[in-house]
């Protein structure tokens, strides 16, 4: 019998019992849609978190004060125990470090920015030059902050495409001044429109030079220093050297907080990576109850189909053809659950993207392939009893239908 | 072209030994006429199935075309049945989702029949057996006479030297029995060995040889 002639023969007996047919394939295309949009949810948490991570930069040692007792996100930090501040010196001595490149020190404070009539409250970060390069951020118009003295304070500003739009609207804003608190600084560039990143929307920010805000804001202190080493390489010799360098200024006392960016990647990445498999092996799970439900409707259909299996013995089919019969009909049965599973799963996905479009959702390749296995494999595997139950009947009897 | 030998075969009822056939010795010659007469229970559907290789003797030895076939393991079995032996049943057993020409088709299909050929063979059966225009229905579309018409085509499909039909009239009425007997007489006709199983001694007397069965044994009334 030919290959061709099984799968027809096969196609045709699913044919034959249409409703047994559409909820096999259902339950199948239930399992395998599951799989895809579950695992597609976790991987699009896990992109989105990685995506937010790394638009802070590359290669970047954030530095915090405060010691928290866990190298990463600990409770100590979130609690907000009062440190001993960083100051721009202590920035600056980082430098020291062969395997630090360039650092961008930030302070941070809201206040009151106006010009002319209009005006509202903003967020207000202090920085230096180089934290464009080092956030990977870009410019709509005009200039970012000048280099020089990191002491200077120059009143200059470069406004978030928001505030630039609410202030300003079409007119040309560079080289016009606005009042933020009880100064006046003049605007020398805009901020390309980059959206939300880590709960911080730079649309809408005013960003000034670092000595300006702290003259603002009346503190001396530094909220972070981002750091940037000077390759993949040296990240952790940054990170040990930065630890050294600031223990010794603040007198051995180890109140400050490095953390890399790999390693706090890292533990999402393996977070939500875990999350994912989770979810995909619960659903996976469902899969092969689907193969379960596949065997025993197989094996109902072999009792319903003890006759034909008697025919087709007595018109010269050996055992192993007939156990390739409804093995290929059990087969078909879950290639087209899962074709259908994958279509119902990517629409899936498709329209969780429309709804959420900033998680990028999508199934990652080997949910997918796992998706597909697990189906044809409880499928065949589950089919293997009733197929030989089949071939192993008696011609005899399954002709008297007994 | 059959030859038995002694063959007997015994079902375990329980624990009890039901013998169904007991020392049969038969020869039938190619192209043979062959009824098979006898009460109900008497073990002509188990002789007729030992025949066609859908069950194996309890002891004594089978050979057709000069081959020992109960020493064949299934799937040679299956070859043989594939290849030489027809049958025709009661009931018909036609696959109720196929249509009557899929139904002819199954052998020529199971047996590997490239389609081009198939295709050919099966249009010529309809011909043959007036079902040109009864191809595409399926079986419960059909009267009994035309079911049995699409078994027997089914059963020739493959130009088996022998066929078997077990009570092939039981489930028609007697005008489409006649009709049915005449299309499997004119087999014989055409070289084809013919052994039929009927409680109708009208139909019975045709035969060219006639057996008759009591109690798992042959009684030989000869011509
Ligand atoms: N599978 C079986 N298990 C047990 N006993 C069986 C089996 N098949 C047949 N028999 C017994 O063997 C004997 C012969 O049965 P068989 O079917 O050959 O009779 P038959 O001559 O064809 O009868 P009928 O004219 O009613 O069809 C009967 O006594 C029957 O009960
Ligand atoms: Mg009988």
């Amino acid at each position: 019998m030919k290959a061709i002639d099984v799968l027809y023969f096969a196609s045709g007996s699913l044919r034959g019992s249409r409703s047994r047919t559409l909820l096999m394939i259902l339950a199948m295309s239930i399992g395998v849609a599951a799989v895809v949009v579950l695992t597609g949810l976790g991987e699009g948490a896990r992109r989105y978190v990685i995506n937010q991570f790394s638009s802070l930069g590359t290669n970047l040692v954030i530095v915090f004060p405060g010691r928290t007792e866990t190298a990463g996100v600990g409770p100590g930090m979130l609690l907000g125990q009062i440190p001993r501040e960083l100051s721009l010196d202590d920035a600056q001595a980082l430098l020291r470090s062969p395997a630090v490149s360039r650092f961008a020190p930030l302070a941070i404070g809201s206040s009151q920015v106006s010009q002319g009539a209009l005006n509202r409250e903003v967020m207000v970060l202090g920085s230096t030059s180089e934290l464009l390069s080092i956030r990977h951020m870009s410019m709509a118009q005009g200039q970012f902050l000048p280099s020089g003295d990191i002491h200077d304070s120059v009143s200059v500003c470069v406004l978030g495409s928001k505030i630039q739009h609410e202030l300003f609207g079409n007119n040309n804003p560079i080289g016009a001044w606005v009042r933020l608190g009880d100064r006046r600084f003049r605007v020398t560039g805009v901020m390309s429109s980059q959206g939300e990143s880590m709960g911080f929307n730079t649309d809408e920010i005013v960003i000034v030079p670092i000595a300006s805000a702290h003259m603002l804001f009346n503190t001396t202190g530094v909220y972070r220093i981002l750091v940037e080493a000077k390759n993949r390489s040296t990240i952790l010799a940054a990170k040990r050297d930065v630890e050294d360098i600031i223990v010794k200024r603040h007198k051995g006392e180890r109140d400050v907080t490095v953390i890399t960016q790999d390693a706090v990647l890292a533990t999402f990445d393996r977070i939500l990576s875990a999350l994912t498999m989770a979810v995909g092996g619960i659903a996976a799970i469902s899969l092969s109850v689907a193969g379960v439900l596949i065997m025993n409707v197989m094996l109902i259909a072999v009792s319903q189909r003890v006759k034909e299996i008697g025919l087709l013995k007595a018109l010269g089919a050996p055992p192993k053809q007939v156990r390739n019969l409804f093995f290929a009909e059990a087969a078909l049965l879950s290639a087209i659950g899962c074709v259908v599973g994958l279509l119902l799963g990517e629409a899936g996905v498709l329209v969780i993207a429309k709804l959420y479009p900033s998680l990028p959702v999508g199934a990652p390749w080997w949910a997918v392939l796992a998706a597909i296995v697990t189906s044809l494999g409880t499928g065949i595997l589950f089919s293997v009893w009733p197929a030989r139950r089949a071939s192993q009947l008696d011609p005899v009897t399954a002709l008297a239908g007994r | 072209m059959i030859r038995l030998d002694k063959v007997c075969r015994s079902f375990m009822v329980g624990d009890q030994r039901v013998s169904a056939l007991s020392d049969i010795d038969l020869h039938i010659a190619a192209g043979d006429y062959v009824s098979i007469m006898g009460p109900s229970g008497s073990g002509k559907s188990t002789l007729l199935n030992l025949l066609g290789l859908l069950d194996r003797p309890s002891s004594g030895v089978y050979k057709l075309d000069g081959i020992d076939v109960t020493s064949l393991d299934d799937v040679q079995q299956a070859k043989v049945r594939s290849e030489k032996i027809g049958f025709v049943f009661q009931s018909f057993h036609l696959v109720p989702r196929l249509s009557a020409a899929m139904n002819i088709e199954l052998p020529l299909i199971l047996a590997g029949m490239p389609p081009a050929e198939r295709k050919q063979r099966v249009t010529q059966l309809l011909e043959d057996y007036s079902l040109t225009d009864r191809a595409d229905p399926r079986p419960d579309q059909l009267s009994g006479g035309q079911r049995q018409r699409v078994a027997i085509a089914r059963a020739t499909s493959m130009n088996p030297a022998v066929l078997l039909a077990d009570e092939p009239t039981g489930n028609l009425d007697q005008t489409t029995g006649k009709e049915v007997i005449h299309l499997l007489e004119s087999l014989v006709e055409r070289k084809v060995t013919l052994i039929m199983v009927t409680h109708d001694p009208d139909i019975g007397v045709r035969a060219h040889t006639q057996l008759h069965m009591v109690d798992g044994r042959l009684s030989d009334e000869g011509h």
